[in-house]
């Protein structure tokens, strides 16, 4: 037995599959979210005005109607901004409303405030904006064009591979078109400001990073971050789309509730949040490699084209992201990654579960398919070649692979679960049957870096508290948004001081309780906080078993807390009675916690270093079968191995990697965003905009989790599971990549994502010169 | 003429309002009036499910519990139901059974969109149960969910609605058909004054008088399209005439030879009508928005809105459907495809009302096929929607209608298809291609954010190909990834 396996037996929550925290409250509507909170009195609506175009300069704003509107109580321009018209994340580029230039359509021009939402809303319509359009640049080929970039370009890699192409047997290249994806959270972006003393302002907002809201709203209102504080019980998802992009909400709120000295609220409607707020990042992917007769890649060169948008907001960090995950999980012994980060005239694309990370992947997975295909081989026989292994270890951006053979034993117990091989050849003999319908499979590996690639992000600080009741106060940085991180780091807690959980009070997320926090994000959340809690649990236990030893006349280590009480061999006293004598006895029941991730540095000018402390894995086989004549898919079986290192909560990671991968698939299938030449987004609703529902799920979903401890000293040696399980769906695609394949072996496929059906009987016309009826 | 206030059933109190703005909506009321914030608001345009309450009605002397999205559901249309929200299930500590599954199964994540699952679940288990999997993805197919993937949603529901329902809201039913059967009175409803108001009355007559006064009124009757004017457009509504208390207009006469459907029969009562009609009907049905829209939505308002995408105008248009309209003491009758003028535009007068259509049944010679392409395959809009009738003698075409929806301004039928196969021999592959290749001058489709013009011209072919092998004899499981139900096929 592992000392660690000692430390783990003894945990009566930790490695449990409890129930979310606030599940039961969820079930009967009783859990707050901030549109839900009681109203202070006089609170006011706040609604704001769009441009109406995407790229233009603005000649006059003509708000006469909308301050006449009934109710209306105030409008607010960038002229009525104190501080800095600014809410980007640190670039400086991101207005909060419009100046002189219009960036891009629906862009904020000014706010409302109003008695009712409705007042606000139907306000916000009476703006005219006079206007000299421009023609906005809304493509990746328009801003290539134009050699526009909201950030200067970037490559790393090793070796001359474009001589190591010209020279191997065997070369191909391509590009591929990857899109992007609306987070479509159910709770959309809302922020409540009430005005305090001395002009500070408490904000309630629904944010994955409170730290920037408060940075934000104190930059805007020329504040000392001092006067601000931001508070997130929990958020209706996020998925990314809180990180930086619930900023400006919460700011013009704050900015409303300081002209009118009364609370005041903004939600943006469903249309104005699709509209309005960034999205996972766009690709044109533009490679060539070139491998030996068995598949073995010699060299590659990849060119990840990002459409950002019209400013900077993230895209450094999710493209740099896109750039360490374009080797997915395969040895590339000469390599060149570059990357730029284009600017076109449309909302800005940010964060989103993987953070780039699976536009880089997913265009790997193309390129062994590629490799394969043309060599009349099983993509996952290629695949198995080209997979990190002794001696073939190192990533293109220097970091030694040391765990691979995790990621191997997930791929071949996964090919053994999914019965892949006897599969494989069933189809082969279906598809020589059937002409219409067709089938496909594919197994795909997933291997994710874990911590923020912007190594300053990497801490974590918690507030504990233990009430000389015996209760426990239990305050970290990290955000809920659904993913279990309360609850997780809750288990955590009440194992150290070996107490039931209904002791420990999870309490909402607060600028004013831990301060400079990171962002809940980079599937960071429970690694990072965890630790953090787990350090001020820990300070906290020490202390009062120092106290319960001096009254027993032991050493400290004698002592042991479990079952809610603390003992000394068969003798011992309640936790609470421990709790009140340690008052009584002067012995301070706080502590402020701090965790920072070891071993990672990463030097981006260099382009080497260790970005990640550690890689999560996994792997998924998907099947599915898709209809030649319309171009329509159905999805048939799903098998999955995950990698959560000693899981913290099995019930919680399983609903990470099936919600994962669920996400995955809809943004590789039925989820379109479609911008016209105009520059305006199209597909602005859930009516226009399909993310997957029930019934795309198949029956035959098999999810496993693979529990193999944590190499690096991580909390429990568990793993990070946020983001990893949504690039398990490249399966879907390369599955239907596959299936397209059996109308033209040998071919490369011509498919780009989503594979809506339209793309895909695009693909079948490409491939079969025309759809045969 | 005397009117009475709105009234229903909340929490075990009648309910009785009259100070509401004609628009408001039942989400807004709950959220706003009565601070009950468990109900969510997620799109406010009946896509996501997020608010979803469940209307509690008296049909046929039956207690049943119907799902509507509270987002577009005026607070006038819960008239004489009862309503009950999320807050509503639990007894004290003890969950309902669908809630306490759903703890189990960890149906919940950041558990925005739990109420409105809740309460989905909660009206397929007063369904009547065992619901499969096929029914518990149906009855979420309104829902939204973005963490959990699903999965232990649907594994909740399948154990949740193994068994008929028996909690506290079966024990007291008898007494909640009483009070709603006190509350179909048969009263006009009136919310506000002339020129602003909520109008429910209670006879085609006094309807009639209505529009007659104010023929620029809306009537609305589910009000599921009706309700993102108010929400998204914001278009200031004053004077809405709502069909739901109307007696009559909620018939369904079910004959050997036709089925008639009164303007206000919803698409969840229609179904199982239409689905003996044809197993593709009933599961274009089926796909048709979702429960929450079936729910509320109406045959006669899907066709009367005028919606070149509406699902089933096309499939009726196929059908040999007619129309019956009324204006004042004025009745008229016209084909389905003549009441289409142009886009968004119809043969309807100011003040005149659609009263009922007529859909004529198959007979022993009689073919039908109908087929649904969208991005997704539940609760979207279509790409394109192709529906044929045929009439066969021995393997002659003796009479064929084709109609497509998504490919003109209005639903359409497609003249040069027909032509291309009548008299011919379903027989012959030559006549299905030259009937498709027909179809490229019937329709000039247009490119958007559904589809491109030409992927809608691919697909309406394909799909009449499709059709027209599966009638001449192809099994359905070649030419589909979901094939057509098999009870149907026995009958045929």
């Amino acid at each position: 037995m592992q000392p660690n396996d000692a430390e783990a037996a003894a945990l009566r929550h930790v490695h449990k599959p409890l129930p979310h925290d606030s599940a039961v409250k969820h079930v009967q509507g009783s859990a707050p979210y901030v549109d839900d909170l009681p109203e202070p009195e006089g609170t006011l609506h706040v609604a704001v005005g769009r441009a109406p175009i995407a790229r233009a300069r603005l000649q006059e704003l003509d708000l006469k109607a909308v301050r006449a509107a009934p109710g209306v109580v105030a409008v607010l321009t960038a002229a009525d901004i104190p501080g800095r018209n600014d809410v980007s994340p640190s670039m400086g580029d991101d207005p909060m409303f419009v100046e002189r230039e219009i960036l891009f359509h629906a862009q904020a021009l000014f706010a409302v405030v109003a008695t009712t939402r409705e007042a606000a809303r139907r306000a916000a319509l009476l703006g005219i904006a006079k206007t000299t359009a421009l023609k906005p640049r809304v493509t990746v080929e328009d801003a290539l064009a134009a050699d526009a970039t909201v950030l200067p370009d970037y490559a790393f890699g090793r070796g001359d591979p474009a001589a190591e192409i010209e020279r191997a047997p065997h070369r191909l290249g391509g590009t591929f078109r990857i899109g992007g994806q609306e987070h479509f959270y159910l709770e959309g972006q809302v922020a409540l400001a009430i005005p305090g003393e001395d002009g500070s302002v408490h904000v309630q907002s629904s944010t994955q990073h409170p730290t920037e809201v408060q940075h934000v709203v104190a930059r805007v209102l020329g504040l000392p971050d001092a006067f601000v504080t931001c508070e997130v019980r929990r958020m209706g998802g996020a998925f990314g789309g809180k990180e930086s992009q619930a900023t400006q909400w919460a700011a013009i709120a704050a900015l409303a509730a300081r002209a009118t000295g009364r609370p005041c609220k903004l939600r943006l409607d469903r249309d104005d949040d699709m509209a309005m707020t960034g999205k996972r990042h766009d690709f044109r992917v533009d490679w060539q490699v070139g491998f030996d007769d068995e598949g073995r890649i010699a060299a590659l060169d990849s060119l990840f084209l990002a459409r950002c948008g019209y400013s900077a907001d993230l895209s450094q960090g999710v493209v740099d992201r896109t750039m360490f995950h374009a080797d997915s999980s395969y040895f590339l012994p000469a390599v060149r990654i570059a990357s730029r980060r284009l600017k076109t005239d449309t909302v800005s694309n940010t964060a989103f579960r993987g953070f780039g990370g699976p536009q880089g992947m997913l265009a790997m997975e193309r390129v062994i398919d590629a490799v394969a295909w043309s060599l009349g081989k099983d993509p996952l026989d290629v695949r198995r070649l080209n997979f990190y292994a002794a001696g073939r270890d190192v990533t293109p951006y220097g970091m030694t692979v040391e765990d691979h053979a995790t990621g191997r034993r997930i791929l071949d117990e996964l090919e053994e679960r999914s019965d892949y091989r006897a599969r494989r050849a069933e189809i082969a003999e279906f598809n020589a049957r059937s002409t219409i319908l067709k089938r496909g499979i594919a197994l795909t590996p997933v291997k994710f870096g874990i911590s923020f690639t912007l190594t300053r992000l990497n801490q974590a600080g918690a507030l504990v508290h233990v009430y000389a009741d015996g209760s426990i106060h239990l305050n970290h940085g990290g955000t809920e948004m659904g993913q279990g991180l309360n609850q997780k780091v809750a288990q955590i807690v009440a194992d150290e001081f070996g107490v039931g959980l209904e002791r420990v009070r999870i309490t909402a997320t607060s600028t004013g309780k831990v301060p400079n926090t990171s962002p809940t994000a980079a599937s960071s959340g429970s690694d990072l906080n965890g630790m953090a809690a787990r350090i001020a649990a820990r300070a906290i236990r020490d202390r009062m078993a120092a106290q319960a030893a001096s009254e027993w006349g032991v050493a400290p280590e004698a002592i042991e807390f479990r079952d809610d009480r603390v003992f000394v061999g068969n003798d011992g006293m309640s936790f609470a009675e421990l709790a009140g004598r340690c008052c009584a006895a002067r012995v301070p029941l706080s502590e402020a916690g701090h965790y920072a991730t070891p071993k990672v540095a990463w030097n981006r000018d260099e382009g080497t270093g260790r970005p990640f402390f550690y890689f999560a894995y996994g792997a998924a086989c998907s099947e599915v079968t898709i209809d030649t004549m319309t171009g329509e898919m159905r999805l048939d079986r799903v098998d999955v191995l995950h990698d959560v290192g000693r899981s913290l909560n099995p019930a919680i990671d399983i609903g990470q990697i099936e919600g994962g991968f669920v996400q995955g698939l809809g943004w590789l299938t039925t989820e379109e965003l479609v911008y016209d030449a105009e520059g305006r987004l199209r597909t602005h609703a859930p009516s226009t905009y399909k993310i997957p529902v029930a019934s795309d799920v198949p029956a035959d979903f098999r999810v496993h989790l693979h529990q193999e401890p944590n190499r690096e000293d991580t909390i429990h040696r568990s793993k990070a599971v946020g983001e990893p399980p949504l690039m398990l769906a490249n399966s879907v695609f390369c599955a239907i990549a596959d299936a397209l394949h059996s109308l033209a072996p040998g071919k490369p496929v011509p498919l780009d994502a989503p594979a809506t059906p339209e793309a895909i009987l695009k693909a079948v016309e490409d491939l079969t010169g025309g759809i045969g009826f | 003429m005397t009117f009475r206030p709105l009234r229903f059933v909340r929490r075990g109190r009648l309910v009785e309002v009259a100070d509401v703005h004609p628009r408001t909506t039942l989400l807004d009321w709950l959220r706003l009036r009565e601070r009950a914030t468990g109900t969510k608001e997620g799109c406010a345009e009946g896509d996501c499910g997020a608010c979803t309450v469940v209307l509690v009605r008296r049909r046929d002397d039956k207690v049943v519990y119907e799902p509507v999205n509270a987002c577009i559901t005026l607070l006038g249309q819960v008239d004489g139901t009862e309503v009950v929200t999320v807050e509503d299930l639990a007894a004290g500590e003890m969950l309902h059974p669908v809630q306490a599954a759903l703890v189990k199964h960890h149906g919940s994540q950041c558990g925005f969109c739990t109420p409105g699952i809740v309460m989905s679940l909660f009206a397929l288990h007063h369904a009547g149960g065992p619901a499969d999997r096929e029914a518990v993805n149906d009855a979420l197919a309104g829902n939204l969910c973005r963490c959990t993937g699903y999965r232990p949603i649907v594994d909740a529901a399948l154990e949740a609605c193994a068994a008929p329902a028996a909690d506290r809201f079966t024990a007291t039913e008898e007494t909640t058909a009483r009070v709603l059967a006190a509350l179909d009175d048969g009263s006009d409803v009136w919310l506000g004054g002339s020129d602003s108001f909520f109008a429910a009355p209670s006879s085609e007559d006094l309807l009639a008088r209505i529009l007659g006064e104010a023929p620029d009124a809306v009537i609305i009757a589910g009000a599921t399209d009706v309700g993102l004017r108010i929400t998204k457009a914001l278009e200031p509504l004053e004077r809405i005439v709502w069909l739901g208390r109307v007696k009559g207009l909620d018939a369904v006469e079910d004959t050997p030879d036709a089925l008639v459907l009164g303007a206000t029969v919803t698409h969840a009562r229609a179904l199982p009508h239409l689905e003996a009609l044809d197993p593709d009907l009933g599961e274009l049905m089926r796909r048709f928005g979702s429960r929450q829209v079936r729910a509320s939505g109406t045959v006669g308002g899907n066709i009367a809105n005028g919606s070149p995408i509406g699902d089933l105008a096309p499939a009726l248009i196929a059908l040999g459907a007619t129309v019956e309209l009324r204006k004042d003491e004025r009745l008229r009758s016209l084909p389905l495809e003549a009441f289409f003028l142009d886009y968004r535009k119809q043969d309807r007068e100011p003040g005149e009302y659609l009263r009922r259509i007529t859909v004529p049944k198959l007979g022993p010679s009689d073919r039908f096929r109908c087929f649904k392409i969208s991005k997704r395959r539940d609760e979207d809009i279509s790409s394109a929607l192709g529906a044929v009738r045929l009439t066969l003698d021995g393997e002659t075409v003796a009479s064929v209608r084709i109609a497509y929806g998504g490919m003109a301004g209005t639903p359409k039928r497609a003249a040069g298809a027909e032509a291309a196969l009548l008299g011919r021999s379903i027989l012959q592959a030559g006549t299905w291609r030259a009937a498709a290749a027909a179809l490229s001058e019937d329709f000039k489709p247009m490119s958007d954010h559904r589809a491109s013009a030409r992927y809608r011209m691919q697909a309406a072919q394909a799909v009449l190909v499709k059709a027209l092998a599966e009638i001449a004899g192809l099994p359905s499981a070649a030419t589909r990834l979901h094939p057509r139900k098999e009870a149907s096929l026995a009958a045929e």
